[in-house]
């Protein structure tokens, strides 16, 4: 009994929402009236990081590794994109819902692969469905364009209101808001005994297993959930680019999503967030600075990040901040990095 | 510990965020975005038309109508989401005058609605569908238009007793022209069509596609691959033996880019192509600029490049007209029916549809000097897009 009411009161304190994390969402709502100028990157970070959040909830929590995210990705920005051509959903807030649906059952079904294997598998397999699903995309080029991409998309007004403008404000506002919604029902499932559990199979399937967790079918759950998240992103991207090309599918889409999760930290929410802004920034400052040999120093700076390692980067980072705050209010109040990877 | 987030984390990612968005402040200047595929397997068109503009602006200096040019050169990769993004960015932040490259048509294409509402031109410097011009009011091209030098070669073929082809094309938009107007005018003298191969455009592996080529014994095949491909597709036409069992290669000249060209060794040897432009154009203008192009970057300067060096030109004229005025509108004004002499030859642009009206050189790939060029020896004068002139 005691057993019990410690787990539950250990993960409803830690559901508990932070001032530091009120305000994160502040600062990030804050960025799309300080920089009116760069709606379009900004957008481009929110699509990052959701698609980030997509991969951290099987990465992180449930230990599934995946090099072809971009599967799902493709598959919800196809749809989004078909239903907006051919009129079939105009509303956008409905066609979301209805391509991140589609990416969830393609999810669901290919889930059945994943999970057979362990990680080594499930990266050939991940990798595999994506290049399958590229492949498919570029055959059957009367439907999806091919290589000229899904030209000639026109996006209806947002819940019949706000219009897509040139400057990306309405989609930068819009990602928002669906960014912010699915991390909200992410949190919550995360903190949930659904998602303990899931973690409880991340650290030792066979003992979890022991304990009477259906490891599989929670595992074909929040695949499902995974692919539905990616799908949305995916969406998202259609919606706001008015454009979805055989690129949604890449191999490279799958791989810098990685490498954002390793500048992020996995297993907390935050860290796909983080790490797509990072990332992003860096991808921005480094190809304005040399468009030709950008590559070169992005790829320095991740050996770099990897060699150090993020804690120490971490450490680095708050040393400052964290002398001031010893000085103001004791020991205590020591701003602490939370450890994705530790149990 | 595990769930906890620090605010200050968040704070420097913002601040590191912050440190790389801050803009460049604008000065008088007329500002180019130029948006060109610098990475990935179209960048060898981007870096011919980046070091084409560069050699324009040594020559020409950097100041047209008492305004100073400024260049702003992003990569693409050739993927559009980027493009579209770039634009945008280019449009509303660095308050661009011109958009100009664009490496691929679906690149071109995406931009094209982004230059009609910010009412600016778009130079398209290399993608070749004839579709492009028609997407916006706002653009102009100087490359060329896959129906210009595929109609051409499609007649060409049937008068010199060529029979029985095979096709190979890219699947986009500029593959399935080259298709589309080869077919029309082969078919159309008595031609016959034997084997039809659309091969992806992304990492193409020719050889299956070659052997089914082989087998169909064809007089010869009618190749369309993007500039930089080439290389790669003729090493394995001679692998697989295809010169040797007497199939020659035609087509529009992107297959035998002279940027490529030296490097594909003795199986390109007779190759006959139509195309805009070749390193061995006999004009004075030409062996200058080959001359000069060579000297700066210690490389030919194949077509993608002429197609920079004359947009970048196109914009210095059009400022001229304008007496330094930004005005779109104005500037299309001033670029419609202009006139010059390129490197490539005599070109206009044509005041109806804003597309490059220029000759089309036959050329044949001979051995000068000991390094293969494209030797032209019949010229077809004045070609407009065949694309636009029907309708």
């Amino acid at each position: 009994m005691s057993a019990v009411s410690d787990v539950s009161s250990h993960a409803r304190r830690h559901a508990r929402w932070r001032g530091s994390e009120i305000a994160f969402w502040i600062l990030v709502l804050a960025c799309g009236f300080l920089f009116p100028s760069r709606y379009l990157i900004m957008t481009e970070v929110l699509r990052l990081g959701l698609f980030a959040l997509s991969l951290d909830l099987i990465l992180g929590y449930a230990g599934i590794v995946s090099l072809g995210h971009a599967a799902f990705f493709g598959v919800g920005a196809y749809c989004a994109g078909l239903l907006a051509l051919h009129g079939i959903v105009t509303e956008p807030v409905a066609a979301l819902l209805v391509a991140g649906l589609v990416a969830a059952a393609v999810g669901f079904l290919t889930s059945f692969l994943v999970i057979r294997g362990a990680d080594l598998t499930r990266l050939m397999v991940t990798l595999g469905i994506a290049l399958l699903l590229e492949a498919l995309a570029e055959r059957f080029s009367d439907v999806t364009g091919g290589s000229d991409g899904l030209q000639g998309i026109e996006m209806q007004p947002i819940l019949g209101l706000f219009a897509f403008d040139m400057f990306g404000k309405a989609g930068f506002f819009y990602s928002l808001v669906v960014l912010f919604v699915l991390f909200l029902l992410a949190r919550r499932i995360v903190h949930s005994p659904f998602g303990l559990s899931l973690r409880a199979i991340r650290n030792n399937p066979l003992r979890a297993s022991a304990i009477g967790i259906p490891i599989n079918r929670r595992l074909i759950a929040v695949y499902t959930l995974s692919a539905f998240y990616a799908g949305i992103a995916g969406a998202l991207s259609t919606q706001t680019m008015a454009l979805a090309s055989l690129d949604v599918f890449s191999f490279e889409r799958s791989a810098d999503l990685m490498l954002v999760l390793v500048i992020g930290g996995t297993g907390y929410l935050y860290g796909g967030l983080i790490g797509a802004l990072v990332f992003k920034m860096l991808q921005e400052f480094f190809s304005s600075l040399t468009p030709q040999y950008w590559q070169f120093w992005i790829g320095l700076v991740l050996v770099v990040i990897v060699l150090i390692g993020r804690q120490r980067l971490h450490r680095w980072a708050l040393w400052i901040p964290n002398l001031i705050i010893r000085q103001l209010s004791g020991r205590k109040a020591v701003i602490a990095i939370p450890e994705g990877e530790a149990p | 510990m595990r769930t906890k987030f620090s605010l200050l984390q968040a704070v420097a990612g913002v601040a590191l965020g912050v440190v790389a968005l801050a803009p460049a402040q604008a000065q008088e200047s007329v500002k180019i975005g130029l948006i060109l595929p610098m990475t990935g397997g179209q960048a060898s068109t981007g870096k011919q038309i980046d070091n084409a503009i560069k050699l324009y602006m040594q020559q020409n200096g950097d100041s047209v109508a008492g305004r100073k040019i400024e260049v702003i050169l992003k990569d693409d990769a050739a993927v559009p989401d980027n493009t579209k993004r770039l634009a945008q960015e280019l449009i509303v932040n660095d308050k661009v005058n011109f958009i100009a490259g664009f490496g691929v048509t679906p690149a071109a294409l995406a931009a094209a609605p982004l230059a009609t509402e910010a009412k600016i031109p778009e130079i398209v410097m290399a993608a070749g569908t004839s579709i492009i011009t028609e997407r916006s009011p706002y653009i102009v091209r100087t490359s060329f238009t896959l129906a210009q030098s595929s109609t051409i070669i499609g007649d060409w073929a049937v008068k010199n007793g060529i029979k029985k082809v095979a096709t190979l094309t890219s699947d986009y938009a500029p593959g399935n022209d080259a298709l589309k107007f080869f077919k029309e005018h082969f078919a159309a003298g008595g031609g016959e069509i034997v084997e039809e191969v659309k091969v992806p455009l992304a990492n193409p592996d020719f050889a299956p596609f070659l052997q089914r080529m082989k087998d169909s014994k064809p007089d010869a095949m009618f190749v369309f691959v993007p500039a930089g491909q080439g290389g790669n597709f003729m090493k394995q036409y001679a692998e697989r033996g295809l010169d040797k069992a007497g199939i020659k290669v035609i087509g529009p000249g992107d297959v035998m880019d002279d940027d490529v060209l030296n490097g594909m060794g003795d199986a390109a040897l007779g190759t006959v192509t139509a195309h805009l432009y070749s390193a061995a154009h006999p004009s004075q203008m030409n062996k200058d600029f080959v001359a000069a192009y060579k000297k700066a970057f210690s490389n030919r300067p194949g077509f993608m490049a002429v197609s920079g060096y004359d947009g970048i030109h196109l914009i210095y004229q059009a400022l001229k007209k304008t007496g330094g005025k930004t005005d779109g509108d104005a500037l299309i004004e001033a670029m419609k029916g202009m006139k010059w002499e390129s490197p490539r030859g005599p070109i206009s642009i044509d005041p109806e549809t804003r597309d490059i009206v220029q000759n089309i050189y036959i050329r044949k790939v001979e051995k000068v000097d000991g390094e293969l060029y494209n030797v032209e020896f019949q010229t077809f004068e004045a070609v407009k897009d065949a694309g636009k002139t029907k309708k």
